[in-house]
Parts: C-alpha cells; structure tokens; sequence
C-alpha cells in the first residue's frame, strides 16, 4: 500500500514541476518580459503545432523512415563489429580505441563532409546515423559479452561445447541487458542524427521543415517541431522498454520476487 | 575395475607444484570426499579430471580409457548452482543434452523424466530466480546428471546453504544417489558432510598438495538420519581431526 503511494508520488512530483515551468513560461510570455515574437507561449507553440499537423506528420514520415533505416544498418553493423571483436583478441584490441576517437568526433562537423561527398538525397543521411547508432550497440554488447560469467562459461566448456555454443547460450544472453541499454541511447541519436542531416539540405524531413520555419522566423513552429522531435525520441525510447520487457521475461521476473 | 582413475597428477603454475603426485580411484556407483583446506588444489584436481586443465605429469583414466584432457567426459558442478537466469528450468537441465547435439524438443522431453526423481516438480516453466537455494542445487543436479550418468564431480556443492537446508538435502542427496547409482567425486571442507555422504573420503593436506589419507566410512547407505550424533561417528571425526592436525 505504501509502495503503491510512493509509486503514486514519485510519478506526481515530476509532472507538478512540469506544469510548474509551463505556467511560469505562460506568464512570463504573457506579461510581455520577454517579447512574445522571440519566446512564444506554451499556448501559441500548441496552437502552431495544430496548424500545421498535417505538414508535421508528412515531414515526420521522411525523418522516422530516415531513422529506422539507419537504426537497423547500424545495430547490425554495431552486432557484427562486436563479434567480431569479441571473436578475435587482436580485432578488438586494434579497433577498441580507433571505436572511442570515431565518437570524439562531433556529428554535426562531418555531416557537411557527408553532403559533399555523398549528395542531397538519403545516402548521407542513412550514413550519418549509421556512425552514431552503431558505437552504443557495439559497446553494450561488447560489455555484456565481456560480462558473461566465467564459471559458466568453464562449465559448457566442460560440458564439451564449442564457442559457438558458448555464444548462443551464455554470451549473448548474458549481454541483452546491455545491448537494450545501448538500443535505448541509439534510438535516440537516430533521430537526432536524423535532423542534423536534414538540416544540411534535403526536401523533406523535420530538419529540413526546422530550416525554413527558421528562415522565416516562426518561433512558434520552431518551438512546436522542437517538442514533436523530443516527443517522438521517448516515444521510440518507450518502445525500445517494451521490446526490453518482450524478449526478457525473466527479468522482470527477477524484480518482482525480489518484493515477494 | 575402476570407473574413474587419476593417476600420479601434478599440476604445476609457475614453475611452483600446486598438487603434487596426486593418485585417487572411483568405484562405480561409489560416493567418494576429497577432504581438505581451502587452496589445498582439490579444485585444481577436478579441473584436471574434468579436462579443462591438462597436468604436467599423470594420466585421467575413465573407464580404462585415457580422457587426460580432454573435456565432455564427466560432469562437474559447482557452488555456485550456475543455472542461467535467462532460460527457465527445464532449458536449463536439459542444456547438456543440447550441446551434446540434441534437438530442444527432444532434450526437454528427456529431463522431464526426472524432475520427479529429483523432486523438482512443477518447476519446469519457472526460472531460476524463482527457486529457493535448495531447489537451485536440485536442479543443478539434475543438469550434472544429464551431462553424463558416468561419473560427476562435485565441488562443495552445498556449502552455500544454510545449515538445516544443508542437512536436508544430505538426505534428498542421497535418496537420489540410491536411486541413479551415480559415481560421484565431492569436493568439501566441512568434515561432517564428508562423514555423512561419503563411502571413502581422501584427505588431502600440504603445499603442494597431496593426498595423505584414505579412509574408508563403513556404513550402510542411504544413512540413518541419526548416523552424524552417533559415537562411531565421533570415532571417525577424531581420526579425520587428527590427521589433519
């Protein structure tokens, strides 16, 4: 019972403080501190999002289709890299620290590079966030293939079984976890890398409708697709929760006999 | 002849002998201890005889047969039951029978035979997590069981476990060893377990290791509940304690 109220509260005082920076916002627009053509209302982003829905979704449609391409390429790219390198010792010490410099390069300083090389179309897009979705992949699971237990592994050796065996059964159960975890983070940069793309040019997609809202300095829009893309990375993020919960059962089986 | 047969092993690591001349032999169907200290190298020696490790002198043997070695012969389980959190129980006992080849289907049909025998019922669909300590030991059992009805080596099985379930699953222990008539080699430090369980306990003391006793527990299987507060079992416990003095 006490849990429950607790469960009750903890969701409570986050959407409180939520409504909390709405109103203040509200009033702050309101009563002209800042002027309304540079911080529209929480009222007018809303409206503005109404307006224009249906170009939204239209855009969205480009973005998302853009994101779940470059996602898939990227966690099987990120899925085999990792094998590979938990395979072969000397892979994965060569390639280890040339992984962690690719990720030290900011997105949003080669994604010009992309466009000169590989043109307005979709290429440089499905390219840019290949490279951001499939380091997170990759290192999740190489932690949770380097997490696996070592006694288990010892006892399907001594059980006779191959190493591809021990993958099947040990290492890559072992490192799901992980690679959700990963999955989650990847997901979001998918979109984002998404956008950023987009923002170079192209003929569709949200970055490419964010440009010329902003051209033509519609704050409201601007705000509105700014909310639409952070609402569609947590929806995804949620997604990437149940799919967590799908192929995990005993996970959560694990926490709720922990309360037993 | 013997099922099981270490002959004259040493194991070294770094130049230095961790067991040194180590000889033990296993009859069929008999429960054998290997009695010692922590770091004594008795771990060391199932690691041999499992074949995960191969010694620098001394042969394995398994039914007259060399296996030095060579790993999939005997099964092995350890403290740690090792039941994989992510498959539930019957996946989980049925797992050497799936890496010995066998289609899933099949080596579940097969281990639900014996979920009875081990007293495991109803706990097929369940995952590990779900189980108590013991039931853990059970099922880590049966998995030994099901990898080879040859032979099994045990490495201080129950020593997780609390004392009244300890001695609880003594008894299930051997009412199951009864039954499946499993050889099997177990690893323990607590004497009174070795007394309880044991047709012959090996005592092995000394850096590098060796075996220094071989002592035989006259006694008729499955044993009395009443064996462990009984004068010949002190009588035994006293010439264990003095030889490990």
């Amino acid at each position: 019972m006490i849990k429950k109220l607790q469960n009750i509260t903890n969701k409570i005082s986050p959407a409180l403080a939520i409504i909390a920076i709405l109103c203040l916002w509200q009033i702050l627009s309101f009563t002209g501190v800042v002027p309304k053509f540079m911080l529209p209302s929480p009222v007018d982003v809303v409206t503005a999002f109404i307006d224009d829905f249906p170009l939204l979704m239209e855009h969205a449609e480009t973005t998302l289709a853009e994101s779940f391409l470059g996602l898939i390429i990227g966690t099987v790219l990120g899925f085999v890299i990792a094998v590979i390198m938990d395979c072969f010792p000397i892979v994965y010490k060569s390639i280890y620290p040339i992984l962690i410099l690719t990720q030290t390069v900011p997105t949003v300083a080669i994604a010009p590079l992309l466009v000169l090389w590989m043109g307005y179309g979709i290429l440089p897009k499905i390219t840019l966030i290949v490279i951001t979705t499939f380091f997170p992949i990759a290192i999740g699971l190489l932690d949770g293939f380097n997490a696996a237990d070592p006694d288990a592994l010892n006892l399907l050796k001594a059980m006779g079984a191959n190493r591809a065996q021990c993958f099947i059964h040990i290492k890559f159960p072992s490192s799901l976890s992980h690679f959700f975890s990963g999955l989650r983070i990847s997901v979001s940069y998918s979109v984002v890398g998404a956008v950023i793309s987009e923002w170079l040019g192209g003929f569709k997609g949200l970055g490419v409708y964010m440009t010329r809202v902003r051209k033509s300095y519609s704050f409201d829009k601007m705000f509105a697709v700014i909310f639409f893309i952070s609402f569609i990375s947590l929806v995804l993020m949620f997604g990437v929760t149940l799919l967590k919960r799908a192929s995990m059962p005993w996970d959560r089986i694990k926490e709720d006999s922990k309360f037993k | 002849m013997y099922k099981l047969t270490a002959n004259n092993i040493t194991v070294s690591y770094e130049s230095k002998n961790i067991i040194e001349d180590v000889s033990i032999e296993l009859n069929k169907g008999e429960i054998a201890c290997l009695l010692g200290v922590s770091g004594v190298g008795k771990t060391t020696l199932f690691n041999v005889i499992s074949g995960l490790i191969k010694p620098e002198k001394g042969t394995v043997e398994l039914d007259g047969k060399d296996i030095t070695g060579k790993a999939g012969n005997v099964s092995y389980m350890l403290q740690k039951d090792l039941l994989l959190p992510y498959k539930t129980i019957i996946d989980n006992v049925s797992l050497p029978l799936v890496i010995k080849g066998e289609k899933k289907s099949r080596a579940r049909e097969v281990a639900s035979v014996y979920f009875e025998e081990f007293g495991l019922e109803g706990t097929q669909k369940k995952y590990p997590s779900q189980l108590s300590g013991g039931m853990r030991q059970r099922a880590a059992l049966l998995r030994t069981y099901l990898f080879s009805d040859q032979v099994a080596l045990l490495d201080e099985p129950f020593s997780a476990l609390d004392s009244i379930t300890k001695s609880s699953m003594h008894r299930w222990y051997l009412q199951v060893m009864d039954q499946i008539k499993l050889s099997s080699l177990l690893i323990t430090h607590d004497i009174d377990e070795a007394l309880v369980l044991a047709d012959r306990i090996y005592i092995m003391a000394g850096k590098p290791g060796r075996i220094t006793e071989e002592m035989c527990i006259e006694e008729p299987m499955p044993r009395n509940k009443d064996f462990n507060v009984s004068n010949r079992f002190l009588e035994y416990k006293k010439k264990i304690l003095n030889v490990l003095k």
